[in-house]
């Protein structure tokens, strides 16, 4: 049996957790001031030699990152956190930042001085206002405690810290769109090369990462290289957040070793709600391809998970029992997709918008079984063809699907409807006949 | 622009206060477009004015980026911003049914605002509470675990004027334009306010503590 390690989310049930004073009586801001006696230099090395990789879905090793900022010209470089999350299934941020925002603000204070940036930026999407009134008020006591400002306990390091609240665009997870948001444009990707290490927020050199990877960082200079390295698998090391959320019994954050599995992940959590089978299950978010049954026990590391044909991503899994109709699902998270596709790559765009179309027949009954193929070739005429990855993420869940549950797509177009009830996948009962929802 | 003096000085003193967090002027525009709603109560047109003045930028540019977002409202919002997540997850474990009941019993549907002006209906993308399901965001607190009976009773509470407290979050749900104004980035001294973390944030922690498991801290 994996065991859980509780590291980020081990203070998330003190009292006042989100305080710097409880923060700091856990031990916290221990690991800056040890960090603030290191040569940056040797820092970047032992973020890259703890094997960390970035927790936002990617999965690209962060020192690595770090790495490939130009040598310093004596102009400004920036540290920016990507606080957006919205990846459909995506929930282990905002809790992070909810009960311990003082561990990314440590972290971004380790990572700006490890890169030599002097001015940080928390990118937060803007519809979590009690998030948002955390991390301000986290920033400040930084401040106040002299964590943040100018020479910050003596080192000669200078840091501020801006919090930014976005204002509802799933785009801008993806890190060019989160600059150009962050600088107060429409939030639409940049095409690349430049990387942002070389030309980043105000063309500068930056470092976009994630809020659980820079907030792993103060745990690994604590505790060291060995210790990191020591969970996980060969090339996954270290622990992560698995959100587990749908038709499970106790669903929530677990934080784990890389590589447990959902079988041992679902003993922990009570199980599939009582009476029902697991159906289908995303490993990494909507923009992952789906998993069954048969993937129960393949580990969830970067490596497995992508030799079993999907991908980590985020580590949102989403569970769904066998009442769920799996083109109701597919076609929501299309939807999704056709809503925030940011319109700037005619692939996403147009092909979002046709994938909608034909699957919102199929699931109403009036399609055909040549759309299911339409379905496919629209796909291929969107993966890999736009700026960045959303138009990509739209495709897995149905091709995946399509290949998993041909039967039941042809179902829906041989029955002339949807074969299942949806009041059987609600949480809650209701009588009626359930009607379709509208827009 | 028709602001009246003393809002435009204060207009004015908060633009700089944004101003001064960015080493680039023009990375003041979002918090300034939710400051202009904190007044207006949506994007208005002096609002836009008022930006792009700040900001040395013209009124289409303006207009270019708050279109873009959807929490940037073009006509006057309710005083209570009521979203239902209807993205896969949430739909599947009863979002769409309390969508269309709640959309019913309000009246009004999606991106609409009942004729009390207290009530803007939306149908939300996932909101990173799923493991919360099904979720209700009422000006951007959190309403986790709904039912249609329960969404339906928070609404009328919100109209029958009651204080209203989200599951995790302050002790009272504030009103648009007041959270609007946090989002431009001014603290409300409400952060400490509490409903504790949940159930979900927690279980892990507790399913480690249930198993004497200390494997992090050894």
């Amino acid at each position: 049996m994996t065991e859980l390690v509780p590291v980020l989310s081990a203070t998330w049930a003190d009292e006042k957790s989100w305080s710097l004073d409880t923060y700091t009586a856990a031990g916290g801001y221990a690991p800056l001031k040890k960090a603030l006696g290191m040569a940056p230099g040797d820092l970047i090395q032992a973020v890259k030699d703890s094997g960390l990789r970035g927790r936002g879905g990617a999965g690209f090793p962060t020192g690595m990152k770090w790495g490939f900022l130009p040598p310093d010209d004596g102009g400004p470089r920036y540290l920016v956190v990507n606080a957006d999350e919205s990846e459909p299934g995506t929930c282990k941020d905002i809790p992070t930042m909810m009960s311990a925002p003082h561990a990314l603000v440590e972290g971004v204070i380790i990572t700006s001085f490890a890169i030599g940036c002097n001015h940080a930026f928390i990118y937060l999407r803007g519809e979590v206002v009690h998030v948002y009134r955390r991390l301000l008020q986290a920033v400040r006591e930084a401040y106040e405690a002299g964590h943040l400002g100018k020479n910050i306990h003596g080192s000669g390091f200078d840091l501020d810290v801006t919090v930014h609240a976005g204002a509802g665009a799933y785009i801008c997870g993806e890190e060019t769109a989160l600059l150009d948001s962050l600088e107060g444009r429409r939030g639409q990707p940049r095409l690349k090369p430049p990387f942002p290490a070389v030309a980043g927020l105000y063309a500068r050199p930056t470092v976009v990462n994630n809020v659980e990877s820079v907030a792993s960082v103060p745990s690994i200079v604590d505790k060291g290289v060995e210790w990191f390295t020591a969970m996980g698998t060969e090339r996954s090391k270290g622990m992560g957040l698995f959100s587990l959320s749908g038709h499970v019994t106790r669903p929530g954050q677990y934080e784990a070793p890389l590589g447990i599995t959902l079988r041992e992940l679902l003993e922990l959590a009570g199980g599939i709600r009582e009476g029902h089978e697991l159906k289908f299950w995303t490993p990494g978010g909507s923009s992952t391809p789906i998993f069954t049954q048969d993937h129960l026990d393949t580990p969830l590391d970067y490596e497995s998970v992508g030799a079993a044909g999907s991908m980590l991503g985020t580590r949102a899994l989403q569970l769904f029992d066998d009442t769920t109709c799996v083109v109701r699902a597919v076609t929501r998270w299309t939807e999704f997709y056709k809503h925030e596709s940011c319109g700037k790559c005619t692939p996403c765009r147009e092909g979002t918008y046709w994938l909608t179309q034909i699957l919102k027949r199929i699931e109403k009954g009036q399609g055909t079984q040549a759309d299911i193929q339409q379905l496919l070739d629209t796909c291929d005429s969107i993966a890999g063809r736009s700026f960045c990855a959303l138009g990509d993420g739209a495709t897995s869940s149905i091709i995946s699907s399509v290949k998993l549950f041909r039967e039941e797509y042809e179902a829906h177009v041989e029955q002339g409807g949807c074969p299942f009830d949806h009041a059987a996948s609600a949480l809650f009962e209701y009588a009626d006949a359930p009607e379709e929802a509208h827009a | 622009m028709t602001y009246d003096e003393s809002t435009l000085t204060q207009l004015a003193e908060d633009a700089a206060a944004i101003v001064g967090r960015y080493p680039v002027k023009r990375s003041a525009l979002l918090p300034m477009l939710h400051l202009v709603q904190s007044v207006d109560g949506y994007v208005s047109p002096d609002g836009i004015q008022f930006c792009a003045d700040q900001l040395d930028l013209t009124a289409a540019e303006v207009s270019a980026v708050a279109t873009f977002y959807t929490q940037y409202k073009r006509r006057p919002n309710g005083e209570y911003q009521v979203g239902v997540c209807t993205n896969t997850l949430c739909a599947v474990m009863g979002g769409d049914r309390i969508w269309d009941e709640l959309s019913e019993h309000v009246g009004v549907g999606h991106d609409e605002t009942t004729e009390d002006g207290q009530i803007t209906l939306e149908r939300l993308e996932c909101n990173a509470a799923c493991d919360y399901a099904p979720v209700m965001m009422v000006n951007w607190e959190f309403f986790d675990n709904q039912t249609p009976e329960s969404a339906k009773q928070i609404v009328d509470d919100l109209r029958a004027g009651k204080d209203v407290a989200p599951t995790r979050g302050p002790g009272k749900v504030a009103c648009f334009k007041d959270v609007s104004r946090v989002l431009a980035g001014f603290e409300d001294g409400r952060a400490d306010e509490d409903q504790g973390a949940g159930a979900p944030t927690l279980a892990g922690l507790k399913a480690a503590k249930e198993q004497g498991w200390k494997g992090a801290s050894k």
